[in-house]
């Protein structure tokens, strides 16, 4: 009798493909506005990816990443006096803006790190060596940097070219790999003074330390320390949600409460459910009506009702596994697109696709149960009544 | 009520069946203490105007209906004494229906149309499928095996329907106007069908109508009216027969 159900549903071309279809467009709208929101979400932590450290110490009450209260250049030495600290090295993080030849701005993630340690500098370098960093007037950009600050796509940036942060002179010695930052501009690396020369003067300056725990000391402890003898916040940067202290977790928590972001991707994705839940319910419900005088003909011939609502569920479930199957596909092209084109923000985290799942199951029982309620309160009798 | 001849064993018995519908004022009694005996090997047809109740008549004789008062005993078994779900298995065993909209799922072929009352037994999709190629042999189908409903004619689908219905080697096959949607020719073939079912492997044949063209096709005719079997007519063969009313 599942075969049965089965081969009731293919036969039945235009219905099957439209609960395929509703089931679908709600796996993809749920799955890839979840994917841009958690990538979005992962683009507001780029600095701690792109400038790694295992504690990032911030004024104390900063509470993410991209917000900098500028503390005191003492600061560093204050943080180095930590005995669990092996060693710290200054930050200068900021929005600059660059001037093209052609007299248009663009803006920039400006990074200053330490010329001794050039602790902070990107982790991949593609092009250019880190060190020249150190050469006057000398800059290291990323890859989105090439596509933002060239002016003929033909002939792009490269090593060796030239252009003004703020009316002075940046050469590009070095290109490297980076994650896209949240504000959308390219990262560019410089030394710590140079940065501060870039910026507009300041009375404070710094807007973070950076630092690592002696041996044998964890990030936790090491970040509990230094906030007791200095009176910083000491943030620690690991995987997401490895630490209560942790700066990741902290900053996108920052942005869900603060932003109306988590709204409007969530609004994305309840339309999502709702598309599926609306076009899958009413079209399944819709079959099942259609299909009524042949399941009281079934109902007549001795077909149980439990016998009957297998079927149906059957049939549900079978057009959310090939709906969910095909959704998640189109997400992952999506997501192939987004990662290889570094736009738009894409990251799926593991229980993205089972939490959709789910969601799909509750779709196909609520169409079931529609289906299920009509036939178990249908009469066998209704068959000879015409 | 008539007696059924009596060298042929019981098929069905009815007694005083009484079913209403609705209720306060508007609760409408369809059947009046209804009484009436099929026996193995017949066909019984009921008769009468629409409304008399015919349909309701045969919805409890076949367990899709029950009854409000009186008996049903279907080949030695109490229906009304039964739980519901033993009366939808016993069904599933012992009953054959041919609808008169023929409810051929139209998805499917042939084949797997009338496999299905093998498949509700719980029978593997091979057997079911095997028997239902040797039943709609048995109606002059089994050159059209992999059809489906809407490329056959009315008169074919009917024999798919009669197929269905014999598949599973049911004792009592239960015909809700078999031959209404059928010209002369095909609605003689249906009945010479019915005939040789209900001759040749002792089943009982009980057929709703109001096409008097098959009336000679009968063993006995029940006469209704009003919800109550206003005559029992046996058929003599070769004799016209001849209803009060029709």
């Amino acid at each position: 009798m599942l075969l049965l159900a089965l081969r009731m549903l293919f036969g039945d071309t235009a219905k099957y493909l439209m609960l395929v279809v509703g089931i679908f467009f709600a796996t993809f709208l749920m799955a890839q506005q979840a994917g841009v929101f958690c990538g979005l979400m992962l683009w507001t932590t780029a600095t701690l990816k792109n400038v790694p450290a295992p504690l990032w110490i911030v004024e104390e009450k900063v509470e993410q990443v991209n917000e900098t209260n500028p503390m005191r250049d003492t600061d560093v030495a204050l943080v180095r006096s930590v005995k669990s600290v092996a060693w710290a090295a200054p930050i200068y993080s900021g929005i600059q803006r660059v001037r093209m030849a052609d007299g248009k701005f663009k803006v920039i993630q400006l990074v200053g790190i330490d010329s001794a340690t050039l602790a902070g500098a990107p982790v991949k370098m593609l092009a250019g060596r880190l060190e020249d960093v150190r050469l006057p007037h000398s800059v290291i950009i990323d890859e989105l940097a090439i596509k933002r600050l060239s002016l003929d796509p033909k002939n792009p940036l490269k090593v060796g070219d030239s252009f003004e942060i703020n009316d002075q002179e940046a050469r590009v010695v070095g290109i490297c790999d980076a994650m896209t930052s949240f504000t959308g501009g390219p990262y560019v690396w410089t030394t710590y003074n140079r940065a501060l020369q870039y910026s507009p003067p300041q009375r404070k300056m710094l807007s973070a330390v950076i630092a690592a725990p002696r041996p044998g000391i964890s990030n936790e402890a090491a970040a509990i320390d230094i906030e007791k003898q200095t009176g910083l916040r000491a943030y620690v940067n690991g995987p997401y949600g490895s630490s209560p202290r942790d700066f990741n977790a902290s900053t996108v928590w920052w942005y869900v409460k603060n932003t109306g972001i988590p709204i409007s991707f969530g609004t994305t994705v309840l339309i999502g459910f709702i598309v599926g839940v609306a076009i899958s319910c009413q079209t399944f419900y819709s079959f099942v009506l259609e299909n009524m005088k042949h399941l009281g003909a079934l109902k007549a011939m001795g077909a149980s009702t439990f016998m009957l609502c297998k079927m149906l569920l059957l049939q549900a479930f079978t057009v959310g596994f090939i709906g969910y199957g095909i959704g998640l596909a189109a997400t992952s092209g999506f997501a192939f697109g987004a990662l290889k084109n570094k736009q738009p923000p894409f990251f799926l985290p593991d229980i993205v696709p089972p939490a959709v799942l789910g969601v799909i199951f509750l779709i196909c029982t609520l169409a079931a149960l529609l289906g299920i309620w009509r036939v178990a309160r249908l009469e066998p009798a209704m068959v000879f009544r015409g | 009520m008539a007696d059924p001849k009596p060298q042929h064993a019981l098929a069905v018995r009815l007694q005083g069946i009484v079913k209403s519908f609705g209720d306060g004022n508007a609760r409408l009694t369809v059947l009046k203490d209804i009484s009436l005996d099929t026996r193995e090997g017949e066909i019984m047809m009921l008769v009468g105007p629409s409304g008399c109740g015919k349909t309701t008549l045969i919805s409890i004789m076949a367990g899709t209906l029950a009854a409000d008062q009186g008996s049903v005993e279907v080949f030695g078994s109490r229906l009304d004494k039964m739980s519901a779900r033993a009366v939808t298995r016993f069904r599933a065993q012992n009953i054959g229906f041919i609808f008169q909209q023929f409810h051929l799922i139209p998805t499917l072929n042939i084949v797997q149309n009338a496999s299905v009352p093998l498949l509700i037994q719980g029978k593997s999709t091979s057997y079911a499928e095997k028997k239902a190629k040797e039943a709609l042999g048995l109606v002059g189908l089994g050159d059209r095996l992999k059809h489906r409903p809407n490329q056959l004619s009315g008169g074919q689908q009917q024999r798919v329907a009669i197929a269905r219905a014999l598949v599973h080697d049911p004792k009592l096959i239960i015909c809700d106007e078999p031959t209404a949607a059928l010209d002369a020719k095909n609605g003689q073939l249906v009945m010479e069908l019915f005939e040789n079912v209900a001759r040749t492997a002792g089943r009982s044949v009980v057929i709703v109508t109001h096409d008097n063209r098959i009336f000679s096709h009968a063993d006995r005719i029940a006469s209704m009216d009003d919800g109550q079997i206003v005559e029992v007519h046996e058929v003599v063969k070769g004799k016209p027969v001849e209803l009060a009313g029709h």
